[in-house]
């Protein structure tokens, strides 16, 4: 959330895009409140993806021309959205009955902190004056079938995000299958963090030097 | 005949007493029955329980109910949003409980409550602290919590247009949480902005059926939080 750029590595908006590469042509997708909102902006030419939001919407389209916004047609960040043709409405139970049971293909969610084991903390600090709010993350990572993150490689303090064992509360264990940061694509491997790519003019030791557990190599063979 | 609607706002919460148990309709801004939520202030039932899935913002509807001191525990899954301090200043202070509830695990134990379902296993929340204390069960070797079904003694929701059964239709997102409100509440009361004959509602499109809804009550133009909240009004 800094808003200072960092001096090296991806922008929020590049890291959006290496996303959306990513995602196949007729996924259903469901996108978490902050950097993953960037995602829509950069659908490959050719791929259609269909956003799901929790609060009652499949087919959601982009935020409205000024002045033209609906109260009552929101995302689950409470910004006003659109519908795009062939949408679809419908009440809370059902939202979640296709989170939890199986039918949306991937999620992309903020992150405070990723374990090597694929845990997820992304709802509370666990401070003594926070107010705990958890949405419908521990939902999304139950039930989607892929659970991508999205984050800024260390805080802005300057601490791993990536670690070997989160000390947040948890929002899922085991259920990250790969994150995107400003320095790297990062597998969860069963033998760890595996980098799958560095950004342009990062190397390994560089983003070694900020995770706060042991990376594989992408030519390290692991035990699976 | 029957005819569920009802002369105004004060007859619709008039008889909800200290102590219930009300389930609000709306997710944020969108579907907040906010005239009903200032009728119920005016009535000034306190000590209540509140289900919905936030804790409303500024110092209108949701928060101005809490404000007011009518509201003794929230049972949400986002106590926090823009613009949403009255909450947070009594939680903090302990003036207030919360029962913090996964958004999913909230929707389908409102369901299950209406549906005559105690209980039911989720995977969300297994392995954090929201599972805690509550049975586990594994099925074809994945882990899952036990949750109950929720009921509530009132539901207070908003819907687009209805007929005098209570058949409801509702608009675009403002849908979210009150279909399963209206199934799982003994009295459930739905403002909406116009009322029709019997008949002109179309039985494919209605989506809640009126055997859901006892009370309806005609607010022709409900205001909206968002411009509520940006004009610095509070209620009363």
């Amino acid at each position: 959330m800094s808003s200072t750029e960092p001096t090296m590595g991806l922008t929020r908006d590049e890291m959006a895009q290496r996303v959306a590469v990513d995602i196949p042509d007729g996924a259903y997708v469901n996108l978490g409140i902050g950097i993953p909102e960037l995602i829509t902006k950069f659908v490959p030419e050719g791929r259609e993806f269909i956003y799901h939001t929790e609060n009652g919407l499949l087919g959601m389209g982009p935020s409205p021309e000024e002045g033209q916004g609906e109260p009552e047609l929101i995302n689950a960040g409470k910004r006003q959205v659109t519908a795009l043709p062939g949408a679809a409405y419908f009440h809370h139970a059902d939202s979640f009955a296709m989170i939890r049971g199986g039918h949306i293909d991937l999620c992309v969610l903020g992150a405070l902190q990723v374990s090597e084991g694929g845990d997820l903390a992304n709802w509370s600090t666990g401070g003594p004056d926070a107010i705990p709010a958890v949405g419908g993350a521990m939902d999304l990572v139950a039930g989607v079938k892929l659970v991508y993150v999205i984050t800024q490689h260390c805080t802005k303090k300057g601490e791993p995000k990536l670690i070997e064992s989160c000390t947040f509360p948890l929002t899922g264990t085991g259920v990250v299958n790969r994150i995107y940061t400003d320095l790297a694509v990062i597998d969860v491997t069963p033998a760890g963090f595996q980098v799958f790519e560095l950004s342009p003019g990062v190397d390994f030791d560089y983003v070694q030097e900020r995770t706060g557990a042991k990376l594989l190599d992408r030519g390290t063979p692991s035990d699976s | 005949m029957i005819d569920k609607t009802v002369e105004d706002l004060a007859v619709a919460v008039g008889d909800i007493t200290d102590g219930a148990t009300v389930m609000v309709g709306g997710f944020g801004e969108a579907g907040s029955p906010i005239e009903l939520i200032h009728a119920l202030i005016d009535h000034g039932a306190k000590d209540l329980t509140v289900i919905n899935n936030n804790t409303g913002s500024g110092e209108v509807g949701l928060a101005a109910l809490i404000k007011a001191g009518c509201v003794a525990k929230m049972i949400c899954s986002y106590p926090r949003s823009m613009n949403s301090t009255v909450f947070p200043d009594l939680y903090r202070s302990g003036k207030i409980e919360l029962e913090l509830v996964p958004q999913g695990t909230l929707a389908e134990r409102i369901r299950a409550g209406g549906a005559g379902v105690p209980g039911f296993y989720t995977p969300a929340s297994v392995g954090t602290p929201l599972a805690e204390g509550k049975e586990q069960r594994t099925f074809d070797g994945i882990d899952y919590v036990l949750e109950h079904g929720l009921r509530a003694d009132f539901a207070l929701i908003k819907g687009k247009c209805a007929d005098r059964y209570g058949n409801v239709i509702y608009n675009k997102t403002a849908r979210n949480f009150s279909p399963l409100m209206a199934m799982a509440a003994r009295t459930t009361t739905v403002q909406v902005a116009e009322c029709v004959a019997a008949g002109d509602l179309d039985p494919e499109v209605v989506i809640t059926p009126g055997i859901f809804v006892q009370r309806v009550v005609l607010v022709p133009d409900p205001a909206h939080e968002s411009d509520l909240v940006r004009e610095g009004a509070s209620y009363p």
